[in-house]
């Protein structure tokens, strides 16, 4: 079962340190991770595996959120099959 | 393969453009709950809301948060309660109302649509008495939305009911005056009722239905404004189309992923996606501002209705690509108390209710959430429903009239219902008499489908 992370916001140090830290303590594994800087905002995608995640997806996402906003920026995780349905036929 | 471009265009239209699932309603099917005891029957109806639907809210709580689409409102619609009230010994409808707020409340939706009646030919035992007792009904209840089916393009238009629906509407004004009148915005007179609708007021689960189903309202007019507005500089209108078109099945194909997982969840079939522009009052998220986008100064300037044909077929073709099975009402909403652009249109004067009229001959719905003055006489109001009627009735298509007179207030004023339903300004509204045409009663005749022009 795949979610993606995403993060929005400005970039400033230690937010993937931040994150990554998050999802390693919940036995998330981090598959891919893409940055870039989209008109001037960071954005940081997480393609992770959360079927072994030892907390439940609630929580998680409390987590993420936590984290991200202790370092100002927006984080969010959803489910993959969203973007599949919306992008590919 | 995800690509980043699409994750971020997701998350905008989620977080910035309004972008959710409308609503996720549950049609149940109360013909098993038909007793001639009418308290007998009540209680079988409230058992069998109450089971049915017992997990809807926390499934569609749980889809919504895994997935990160705002699921805005959860629903349900039942049978049509005149056919119960058909078999009943001395039935008090208005108990059946409080029936239905009692289970809705019970399980959390924030609307029960059926307390419906389909008289497109005439009545039959029960409907009578509960068109009667719509007013009292919706006054005494707080979740329970009624819809009346006064005509059909198969049937005609039954003008005895016609005649009975100005006097309700009014008489529901009336008796909820110090709640800002809100009774008629909970009450919607159709012509071409579909019988699988999720959208409120006018949901009721049709006879043809199966015992329960989920239904999924989609919505997105902020994303669709949102890409006219980057996208479509120097576009001819062929291109903004295909633009609207490609929104739209993006928009659409959410919900229907959304009422597939809620559907399995539950164990319950999924019935259909209804493709439709659901605006809201909040900034942004407004069918008139997607007219706007496409060149108009204000919605109800002349190019009105053609930018809205476009867009109503564009939403649709984009989204019937997107889902498996389509109905409901399918189009984009033209409400003005629920769209912050179409409360503007009024307010400056570019939209009125002759406009809006035409309007409705090229999209979904109908003359809806429009604000009348207080004194409208019942005949005016049964005469608008009638001229509905007849844009529906020969263009075999769905159309509608929700209308809420005012009580005390008159042209310009303000009335707020609040939430959802919106606030708009009081519209004008010719007041020549059409009384002696309306009391004439009777039915007009099914049209010709063939000799079209």
């Amino acid at each position: 079962m795949k979610a993606v992370i995403t993060v929005v916001g400005k970039d400033t140090v230690g937010i993937l340190a931040k994150v990554a830290g998050v999802c390693a303590a919940a036995n998330v594994n981090v598959e891919e991770v893409t940055q870039s800087i989209l008109a001037g905002t960071f954005a940081m995608i997480m393609v992770v595996e959360i079927s072994r995640c030892n907390v439940s997806f609630d929580q998680l996402q409390q987590q993420l959120a936590a984290a991200g906003e202790e370092k100002g920026v927006d984080v969010k995780v959803t489910r993959q099959e969203l973007y599949d349905a919306m992008h590919h036929i | 393969m995800l690509d980043t471009k699409d994750i971020l265009e997701t998350i905008r239209m989620i977080s910035d453009e309004n972008l959710d699932v409308r609503t996720v309603t549950m049609g149940i099917s109360l013909l098993d709950c038909a007793d001639e005891d009418p308290r007998r029957a009540c209680e079988k109806i409230y058992n069998k809301i109450t089971t049915r639907a017992k997990n809807l809210v926390p499934v569609a709580e749980e889809i919504s948060a895994a997935y990160g689409v705002p699921i805005v409102n959860k629903r349900i619609s039942v049978t049509p309660i005149a056919m119960l009230l058909a078999g009943c010994k001395d039935p008090d409808p208005v108990e059946f109302a409080k029936t239905l707020d009692a289970a809705a409340k019970a399980v959390g939706v924030n609307f029960v649509g059926g307390f419906s009646a389909l008289v497109q030919k005439g009545f039959s035992a029960g409907d009578r008495l509960l068109i009667e007792s719509i007013p009292e009904a919706l006054a005494q209840t707080d979740l329970v939305c009624s819809s009346i089916n006064i005509g059909s393009t198969k049937a005609g238009i039954n003008m005895d009911a016609v005649a009975m629906m100005g006097p309700i509407v009014r008489r529901a004004a009336e008796i909820t005056a110090e709640r800002n009148c809100i009774g008629p915005a909970k009450l919607v007179v159709f012509c071409n009722a579909p019988e699988d609708n999720p959208f409120m007021a006018g949901a009721f689960h049709g006879p043809g239905e199966p015992d329960c189903e989920i239904h999924v309202g989609v919505s997105g007019p902020g994303a669709v404004r949102a890409a006219l507005a980057k996208q479509a500089e120097g576009m001819d209108l062929g291109q903004v189309a295909e633009l609207v078109k490609r929104t739209a099945f993006k928009i659409t194909r959410m919900g229907q992923l959304v009422g597939t997982l809620v559907s399995e969840k539950l164990g319950v079939p999924f019935g259909i996606v209804d493709l439709s522009l659901a605006p809201t009052p909040a900034q942004g998220d407004s069918v008139a501002n997607v007219l706007e986008e496409m060149g108009l100064e204000s919605c109800g300037c002349c190019g009105t209705t053609a930018a809205l044909a476009l867009l109503n077929d564009a939403v649709k073709k984009g989204g019937v690509m997107a889902s498996n099975f389509v109905g409901g009402l399918s189009g984009a909403f033209i409400p003005v108390s629920e769209d912050a652009g179409m409360i503007a249109a009024a307010q400056c004067g570019s939209l009125s209710i002759e406009k809006l009229e035409a309007m409705t001959a090229v999209c979904s719905v109908g003359i809806d959430m429009v604000i009348l003055p207080g004194d409208t006489p019942a005949e005016v109001i049964s005469a608008l429903i009638a001229d509905e009627a007849a844009i529906g009735m020969v263009n075999s298509k769905t159309t509608a009239v929700r209308v809420i007179p005012a009580i005390g207030k008159e042209k310009g004023d303000i009335l707020n219902f609040g939430g959802l339903l919106g606030w708009g300004p009081v519209m004008e509204i010719n007041r020549f008499s059409p009384k002696k045409f309306i009391s004439r009663g009777g039915r007009i005749p099914a049209p010709l489908q063939s000799l079209k022009n």
